[in-house]
């Protein structure tokens, strides 16, 4: 059984008011930079950093974006035996130091992702800043890690998912039973 | 993702789905080169013991890289050649190593068969350095990935191995691969120097070299290794150059973006031609390159299960007892 939580049109909603709360926070586009963890923070950052680029009326190529997969640096690599994650390329083409990163996830729950994503942007520099963006806050947190934006709350250990026009066709988010 | 065995013997036994989830997996491990910081923690606390009975530089070399660069601990042990050494002893070393807590075992052994004995009997996952005629699993995928990244797919390329393909582990390794893979696969070289079964791989046999070179897409040279010339096995080096060497003129027969490979170590000016060593279309260095990164997917694919799972009786009944 599936319920749905967001439908598209709050998935868009989310995300606008994300990019609102960006542009208050971060005056200086200069420094601004956009990084995505696979596979679904990739489109949902994608999509903050255009929708960040229309309020500030930038030429959104103008802003830094990458791409961060975490398996190299996941802390359950020992639990996999045989069948290993697959891997996806971790592509940042800027200098990730003076820059505020945006980084972006689609869910946070445990919080061991983003600690394995900070252990990487930790590797590439020393960036001035780091911010945490995601679409669902899905709460019982095993790390002391926090959002900075969050697109909804919604406390569950149970299966969310996010789906993407990139890939589902349709955006929305839906808790699994 | 899975190649489903904890060893890395020889790629007879890979299927095609095997080969294209290493190369599925090679790219995010050569993004790492580019970072200032080129480590990344995967196999942090794993032990990795590189046992080589023959010489090498270059393939304990990148293998040690290899492992340094997913945070592993190696243990080099050079084993001289005068020591080799029954089955039982090679066991014996084994055990010990796995005594001591190796994860990995790479293996390089004269003799055909040696990392197959030594899997059989040991926990830690063993990866086939070279063993004799046998073959050379990590640079069968090396040179797979190299073409792979360059021409952007195998089925239907044309690569041609040139030397000495009797005493070549690595060409039995790329023809396992490229065969596999949907490539066409011919041989050229002397007479004593091609195994006449080899023809049963599904690979064509040529024994002149400007008729072998037409048109292909890629020539892979093996080294001519001249101790050979004392079993008379090629009546000269001088004869060898001027039938078998890849030159130049030669190369104007295959087709115009002809891609050059060669294992290493070379023998300039026997088997290639200074100039084509040196020149845009060798992808020499980068296959260097790429074989760090071909076997960091291969530690990564072969990741050793859980620890508790590998303590012995023994060891269960100390933590019992604490």
């Amino acid at each position: 059984m599936t319920q749905v939580i967001l439908d598209s049109k709050a998935v868009n909603k989310a995300i606008n008011e994300i990019a609102k709360e960006i542009v208050k926070k971060n005056k200086d586009i200069s420094e601004l930079a956009f990084i995505g963890i696979h596979t679904k923070g990739v489109f949902i950052a994608q999509r903050l950093l255009e929708e960040t680029a229309k309020l500030l009326k930038a030429n959104p190529e103008h802003i830094p974006f990458g791409t961060i997969d975490i398996t190299l640096y996941r802390d359950d690599l020992d639990d996999f035996g045989s069948d290993m994650p697959v891997i996806k390329d971790t592509i940042i083409p800027f200098d990730i130091s003076q820059k505020n990163i945006i980084l972006v996830d689609d869910v946070l729950y445990t919080g061991r992702t983003v600690r394995a994503a900070l252990d990487i942007l930790t590797d590439f520099g020393r960036p001035k800043c780091i911010q945490l963006a995601v679409l669902v806050d899905k709460g019982f947190r095993e790390l002391p890690i926090e959002a900075n934006y969050v697109g909804v709350k919604y406390e569950s250990k149970e299966n969310i998912k996010v789906e993407c026009v990139e890939i589902e066709k349709e955006d929305k988010v839906i808790l699994l039973k | 993702m899975s190649l489903n065995r904890k060893d890395l013997l020889g790629l007879e036994h890979f299927d095609k789905k095997d080969l294209q989830t290493v190369l599925d997996s090679v790219k995010p491990f050569k993004s790492l080169f580019t970072r200032s910081v080129k480590k990344a923690p995967t196999l942090i606390g794993k032990t990795v013991v590189t046992l080589f009975y023959e010489p090498s530089t270059r393939t304990r070399t990148s293998f040690e890289i290899a492992a340094k660069r997913l945070s592993a601990d190696v243990v080099n042990i050079a084993v001289n050649t005068s020591s080799v050494v029954k089955g039982e002893s090679l066991i014996d070393t084994g055990k010990t190593m796995e005594a001591m807590k190796a994860d990995y075992i790479i293996i390089r052994h004269s003799l055909a068969g040696a990392p197959d004995v030594l899997a059989r009997n040991l926990n830690a996952s063993v990866i086939n350095a070279g063993d004799g005629f046998h073959e050379h699993p990590t640079q069968g995928l090396l040179d797979l990935y190299t073409m792979y990244e360059k021409k952007k797919k195998i089925a239907g390329l044309k690569v041609l191995l040139v030397g000495d393909i009797l005493h070549s582990r690595v060409a039995k390794s790329n023809i396992w691969a490229l065969t596999k893979m949907g490539a066409e696969v011919a041989v050229a070289g002397p007479p004593t120097l091609i195994p006449s079964k080899i023809a049963d791989l599904g690979v064509k046999i040529y024994y002149d070299l400007d008729e072998a070179i037409k048109n292909v897409d890629v020539v892979n040279i093996l080294r001519i290794q001249l101790e050979r010339q004392q079993e008379n096995l090629f009546p000269s080096v001088h004869e060898y150059v001027e039938l078998y060497q890849v030159t130049k003129e030669r190369l104007g027969l295959a087709k115009p973006d002809v891609m050059i490979m060669h294992p290493g170590p070379m023998n300039r000016g026997i088997e290639i031609a200074s100039d084509v060593a040196d020149s845009p279309a060798a992808v020499i260095n980068e296959q260097v390159t790429n074989g760090i990164a071909v076997r960091m997917a291969v530690l990564y694919l072969l990741a050793p299960k859980k620890r508790q799972l590998r303590m012995t009786n023994d060891e269960l009944r100390t933590a019992k007892n604490n």
